[in-house]
C-alpha cells in the first residue's frame, strides 16, 4: 500500500482491534498492508490515533457489580422454569435420585449372580450362553453406572480444583455448591465400591477408596473454608492424582462397554417351543 | 501462562461434563454453567441495554434459551461464547421493543419494520434512570447518550467487539448478517461515536498522535 492510497477508516478500525491478535500479520495481508502504511503515513497514524482515543473514552463507562453471589441468584430465579429434559430409558435409570437405590441394587444383582453361577456348576446346566448373556447385561449396567458417577465426581473435583476467593484477599471462599454435591457422591461412592470389590474389580476399588476419602474431607469441610483449608484440599486432588485416575477409569470404563458387543437375548428355546 | 490455559481447559472439560449432565436429565448440572457464566453474560448485557432491570432480564432469558436449545449446543464449541450470543440477540430483540414502544408513544401510528430502520436512533436518551445519573461524570453521561443513539445492531456490534472482544464471524453470527456487513457495523457505530464524544476523544487523540510522530 503507497503513501497515496490510505486504508478507509473501516480498514483502521478493524486494525485497532485485531492488532493485539498475535496471529493477524499471518492470517490477514490486508492488515500487514495496513501496517506497513501507517509506518510511513503520520495522516493515518492520526486518524488511528483518533479511533483508538473514541475506544479509550468509551472504558469510562463503569457497570455495576451485580454482586458476588449473583451467579446464585439467577439460578434460583431461573431454575424453576427449567423444563425437564427427556431422558433416554438409561439416563432415567441413572438420574442422581436413584443412583443411590440402583447401587443397592447392582450390587444384590452382581452378588445374586455370583451366587448363582456357583451353585450351577455340578448341576444340570442350562444354556451358557444365557447365562453369559445376562451376565454381561448386569456388568454393561453397572461400568454405566460407575461411569456415570465418577463422570459427576470429575465434575465436582475439577470445580473445586478451580475454585478461588471472588475477591482477592478474601477471607473464606465459598465451597457450598461442591459441599453438597460431595455428601450426594459419598453414599453412591460407598456402594459401588461394595459392588466393584464384590466383582473383585481391585482398580476400581483403589480408585473408589481414593475418590472416598478426598469426598469425606470435602463433605465434611464447612460451606465457606479459609483459603489456606481450600488450597489444602486443592493440593490433595492434585499430589493424588485423583482426577487423572478418574478419567482414566472412567475412560477404561467407557471403553470396556463399547467393545463388548451388545448381548442379545437368546430366543433359540422360544423359537423351538413356538414351531412344536 | 501455562497455568492459566490448564485452568482454561480444565474450566471448559468442566463445562462440557455439566452439558453432558444437563442433556442427560440432571438440570442441576446446569446450574455450575449458569453460576460460572452470570457475572460475565450479565456486564454484556448492561454495556448493550445500559439498565440493571433490562441487563438481569437479558441474562435470565439468555440462560433459559440456552437452556431449551442445549441439544444444538456442539460439544467442540465454547458454551460462554455460545450464551453470548444468545444474549447479544436477546438483547437486540428487547432494545428494538423497547424503542418501538417509545417510538409509539413520541409519535403513533409510525411502525418501524427492520433494525436498520430504527427510528430512535435520532432520539437521545433523554430520561437516563437515577442509577446512572448517581455519580457518574460527564464523560460517563456523554457515553451512555452516544451509545443510546446507535441502533440496536450497532450497539451490540461495538460492545461485542470493543469490550468483550469478540471477532468479526462472531459478532456477525450475533447480528444474523456477514463478515464484511458486520466489519460496517462497527465501524458505523465508531463513526457515530467518534461525533458524539469529539470533545473528549480530541484532545487525547492529538495527544497520542503527537507521541507517535516525535
Amino acid at each position: 500500500m503507497s503513501r497515496s492510497s490510505h486504508p478507509t477508516g473501516e480498514e483502521l478500525t478493524f486494525f485497532h482491534h485485531e492488532r493485539t491478535n498475535e496471529t493477524w500479520k499471518r492470517k490477514s495481508p490486508d492488515l500487514r498492508r495496513v501496517s506497513d502504511h501507517l509506518a510511513v503515513c503520520p495522516e493515518c497514524r492520526a486518524e488511528l490515533a483518533r479511533i483508538e482515543a473514541v475506544f479509550a473514552a468509551l472504558n469510562a463507562m463503569a457497570v455495576p457489580d451485580p454482586g458476588e453471589d449473583y451467579g446464585r441468584r439467577v439460578w434460583r430465579q431461573i431454575s424453576g422454569r427449567l423444563p425437564e429434559k427427556k431422558m433416554t430409558w438409561w439416563t432415567a435409570l441413572l438420574a442422581p435420585r436413584r443412583l443411590a437405590a440402583f447401587g443397592v441394587v447392582a450390587a444384590m444383582i452382581v452378588a445374586a449372580f455370583l451366587a448363582g453361577r456357583w451353585i450351577h456348576v455340578g448341576v444340570n446346566m442350562p444354556p451358557a450362553v444365557v447365562q453369559t448373556d445376562e451376565a454381561k447385561t448386569r456388568e454393561r449396567v453397572l461400568w454405566l453406572a460407575v461411569g456415570e458417577h465418577l463422570g459427576r465426581s470429575e465434575m465436582m473435583l475439577v470445580e473445586l480444583s478451580n475454585a478461588q476467593p471472588r475477591v482477592v484477599g478474601a477471607k473464606q471462599v465459598d465451597i457450598s455448591p461442591e459441599q453438597r454435591r460431595a455428601e450426594d457422591l459419598l453414599e453412591e461412592n460407598r456402594l459401588y465400591r461394595q459392588s466393584a470389590l464384590q466383582q473383585g474389580d481391585t482398580a476400581l476399588v483403589g480408585v473408589l477408596d481414593e475418590l472416598q476419602r478426598v469426598l469425606l474431607d470435602v463433605a465434611h469441610s464447612p460451606g465457606e473454608i479459609a483459603p489456606a483449608h481450600l488450597r489444602s484440599i486443592q493440593k490433595r486432588i492434585d499430589s493424588q492424582e485423583i482426577l487423572f485416575k478418574v478419567r482414566v477409569v472412567r475412560q477404561q470404563l467407557r471403553e470396556r462397554r463399547e467393545s463388548e458387543p451388545v448381548p442379545q437375548r437368546n430366543t433359540s428355546k422360544l423359537q423351538e417351543r413356538n414351531k412344536a | 501462562m501455562h497455568e492459566s490455559v490448564e485452568s482454561a481447559q480444565a474450566a471448559l472439560a468442566a463445562d462440557a461434563l455439566a452439558i453432558e449432565r444437563t442433556l442427560a436429565g440432571d438440570r442441576d448440572a446446569y446450574r455450575l454453567l449458569v453460576e460460572r457464566y452470570s457475572p460475565n453474560v450479565y456486564r454484556l448485557a448492561y454495556r448493550m441495554t445500559a439498565n440493571s432491570h433490562d441487563a438481569e432480564e437479558v441474562v435470565q432469558e439468555a440462560f433459559l434459551r440456552a437452556y431449551q436449545k442445549l441439544e444444538k449446543f456442539e460439544a467442540r464449541s465454547n458454551f460462554g461464547t455460545w450464551v453470548y450470543r444468545i444474549a447479544a440477540n436477546y438483547a437486540i430483540d428487547r432494545m428494538r421493543q423497547r424503542r418501538n414502544e417509545e417510538a409509539r408513544r413520541e409519535s403513533p401510528g409510525q411502525i418501524e419494520e427492520g433494525l436498520e430502520r430504527d427510528p430512535l436512533d435520532s432520539i437521545p436518551d433523554a430520561a437516563p434512570s437515577p442509577e446512572r445519573l448517581a455519580g457518574n461524570t460527564q464523560l460517563a453521561v456523554t457515553i451512555e447518550r452516544a451509545l443510546a443513539s446507535l441502533t440496536p445492531a450497532e450497539r451490540v456490534a461495538v460492545v461485542m467487539r470493543h469490550w468483550e472482544g469478540c471477532g468479526i464471524e462472531e459478532i456477525a453470527a450475533a447480528l444474523k448478517s456477514n463478515s464484511s456487513a458486520a466489519k460496517n457495523t462497527v465501524f458505523r457505530a465508531v463513526q457515530k461515536l467518534r461525533r458524539a464524544l469529539e470533545p473528549f476523544a480530541g484532545g487525547r487523540a492529538s495527544a497520542k498522535t503527537m507521541g507517535a510522530e516525535s
